[in-house]
């Protein structure tokens, strides 16, 4: 039997696709790899799948069957970690799944089960950080305007959280690695792209984008956080822990400016 | 808005309200139903972190800090030489939807000194909850501190826009409040606490007749208790503790390291380092209270005052009942699993939920990620090698202590050096 690999196009129903052949053909699958990377395998036929909503509902709906929504949710967040080869442990674990009679998605003493728990866990995480960390600019024509990067694709898991949440306002989250960013205008949440201007910063209120009043609300944020510091209970390697270095250029509160 | 004024009063009234430790925004179910602002029915969400370490997810901050008490232990007392301000209703109106539509915060966290009455002051920190809520349709969270000696009808009010309340023992007994608080009655604490707890209850039955019931600090209360400003042993202040959960119901108990604030000699002297590890074990303790199935009185006793400050209260415990251990991590229930040193709720059920299809070894125990270091001397698994359990508990212990980094290491080896 020939070995294959499947290239899809990067997307989540995409990869189910790609399950759903594989099932539907018997392909002895390798790898499945996201359109433009290259793959790595030798002595393999490389398929391009092309993405089908029906066939990915199809397999969503088999999977429903063998697991709970925790563990549908679980693979969707592996998924969004965008880890080199997760789509390919996520279809060892589908398969296991399958194979078993019931409710193997709880087997964390199966390895690929218990991987992909973690990177779930991670992808959770950083869903929760990014919830956490956005922090939004009042723009001269009224929009909640914040800059992320996370380490993982976490933009489409966190709009229901800032769409419940803000409702009566209208903003913006742009992923800026990613180049795409979600805009809610008082009624529906978009996926948008733009080319952002290079001197609007991540933080700062530069008045040419700006409301007037932004950067103060910024500065007495930063005064609010330093004043609620205890000093004779600094422990700095908590507070890293809890806040890395690498998200603190997104936070008002940690920048030099205000 | 006056910008400098206004900043000026949020570095005194938010220095002043530091030392309340809760920062819980969670366990609330007000959702945004109308398309107003925010929600609280998610969890909590720390926006950011102090540099000491602790979470920031409230604008937490005094109303004033006038105060007509001189309690020994708060650094707002009468007596002490300090810069004094006050907000308006409105300005804090202002701050508060300000920083939460910026995201940077879940809500509000309102305390007083006590200006004129107790009354007057739960009337203003009332007014601006309601004021939040009905004109700007805020459904952040909002916890209001109960000022101690307010009126029942004042109490029953702030339930109805507050989603939690609390009430702050902060001395654990009533031999010390009288030493440094003379002036405040033990009961003025427990009143307002009744209050709540009874109509918590009543709101409670009302809402499973009548489904339109509005909701009352629906978050329920916590309390805090400072440690290490008087002489309490670790057992009274958990057993005050088990108290209020049980008689209050309260959501949290929060245990807050005493920071040395003033030179009053019926106080730790000025440079006296905080008991950091101390409030560490207690919260530890607290949590095999409530999630563990620990009864208080198997941790602390009358032959057991002080935790064990060199090893967690689950170990300790475990090295005083040997007789209990090794369980079959492959058998025992829920209940033991969960008694286990170096085993959490996480891997509890994980491991439940994993034996279901073979029987685990120390392999699969290490990859599910529990504290194999402490919990092998108490475990048997489907793994031929055995730990060597015929050791005393002491010679186990420093086994143990050997073998682990403490992050606390520091401090322990300043505190040993002591005797």
């Amino acid at each position: 039997m020939t070995k294959r690999v499947l290239n899809y196009d990067g997307s989540f129903e995409g990869f189910l696709t790609c399950v759903f052949n594989a099932y539907e053909q018997k392909l002895l699958v390798v790898e499945i790899i996201p359109a433009g990377e290259n793959q790595n395998q030798l002595f393999s036929k490389t398929e391009t799948i092309i993405t089908e909503d029906l066939k990915a509902q199809r397999v969503l709906k088999a999977l429903k069957t063998k697991m709970s929504i925790q563990g549908l949710r679980r693979i969707k967040f592996a998924f969004l970690s965008e880890k080199p080869g997760i789509e390919f442990r996520l279809y060892e674990m589908i398969r296991y799944i399958f194979s078993m009679p019931e409710k193997a998605e709880l087997d964390y003493s199966h390895p690929v089960v218990l991987d992909v728990s973690k990177t779930a866990k991670q992808v959770g995480r950083e869903k929760h950080r990014m919830e956490a960390f956005v922090r939004f600019r009042l723009t001269k024509d009224n929009i909640y305007f914040a800059i992320i990067e996370p380490d993982f694709n976490v933009l489409p898991i966190i709009t229901p959280h800032f769409k419940s949440r803000y409702a009566d306002q209208k903003w913006l989250i742009y992923d800026v690695k990613r180049k795409y960013g979600v805009y809610y205008d008082l009624s529906k949440t978009e996926y948008i792209s733009i080319d952002l201007p290079k001197d609007i910063g991540v933080s700062g209120g530069n008045s040419e984008y700006f409301e007037a009043g932004e950067i103060y609300f910024q500065k007495l944020w930063k005064e609010y956080f330093d004043s609620t510091n205890i000093k004779s209970r600094v422990n700095m390697r908590l507070h890293v822990q809890h806040v890395p270095k690498r998200y603190w250029k997104y936070l008002s509160e940690k920048s030099p400016f205000a | 808005m006056d910008f400098d004024r206004i900043k000026e009063k949020l570095g005194i009234l938010a220095d002043a309200a530091k030392y309340d430790v809760s920062c819980s925004s969670s366990g609330s179910k007000r959702k945004n139903t109308s398309k107003g602002l925010g929600d609280s029915s998610g969890m909590g969400i720390c926006h950011s972190y102090t540099q000491d370490g602790r979470c920031v997810s409230l604008l937490k901050i005094l109303l004033t800090n006038h105060c007509i008490f001189d309690c020994a232990y708060c650094v707002t007392r009468r007596s002490n030489d300090i810069k004094r301000a006050a907000f308006k209703v409105q300005e804090v109106v202002d701050l508060t939807i300000n920083f939460y539509r910026r995201n940077y915060i879940e809500g509000l966290f309102l305390s007083s000194g006590i200006f004129k009455s107790p009354d007057h002051t739960m009337e203003r920190l009332i007014q601006v909850a309601k004021k939040l809520r009905k004109e700007e349709y805020f459904n952040g969270y909002i916890h209001l501190k109960s000022i101690p000696g307010a009126s029942d009808e004042l109490m029953r009010e702030a339930g109805l826009y507050a989603d939690r309340l609390s009430v702050n023992i902060e001395i654990p007994t009533k031999s010390g409040l009288k030493l440094l608080a003379p002036e405040k009655n033990h009961e003025d604490f427990i009143k307002p606490m009744k209050k709540v707890k009874n109509e918590i209850i009543q709101y409670k039955e009302e809402s499973k007749l009548i489904k339109s019931t509005p909701k009352y600090a629906p978050a329920g209360q916590s309390t805090q208790m400072i440690v290490g400003a008087t002489g309490e042993s670790d057992r009274d202040i958990m057993y005050s503790s088990a108290f209020f959960y049980k008689n209050y119901n309260m959501k949290r108990v929060y245990y807050s390291g005493y920071v040395p604030i003033s030179n009053d000699p019926r106080l730790p002297a000025l440079n006296t380092q905080v008991p950091m590890l101390r409030e560490n074990r207690l919260y530890q303790t607290d949590w095999l209270m409530r999630f563990y199935g620990f009864d208080i009185r198997e941790l602390l006793n009358n032959d057991f005052q002080y935790l064990d400050m060199e090893i967690d209260p689950k170990l300790s415990w475990a090295l005083r009942n040997r007789q209990l251990f090794p369980v079959d991590i492959n058998k025992v229930d829920k209940q033991l699993l969960l008694r286990i040193p170096g085993v959490g709720l996480k891997s509890v059920n994980k491991i439940i939920n994993a034996r279901k299809f073979r029987k685990l070894n120390w392999e699969h125990l290490k990859k599910i990620g529990i504290a194999f270091n402490r919990a092998k001397y108490f475990v048997t698994c489907d793994s031929r090698e055995k730990e060597l359990r015929d050791l005393s508990s002491e010679n186990l212990k420093s086994i143990i202590l050997q073998n682990s980094q403490s992050k606390f290491r520091k401090d322990l080896s300043n505190q040993l050096s002591l005797f």
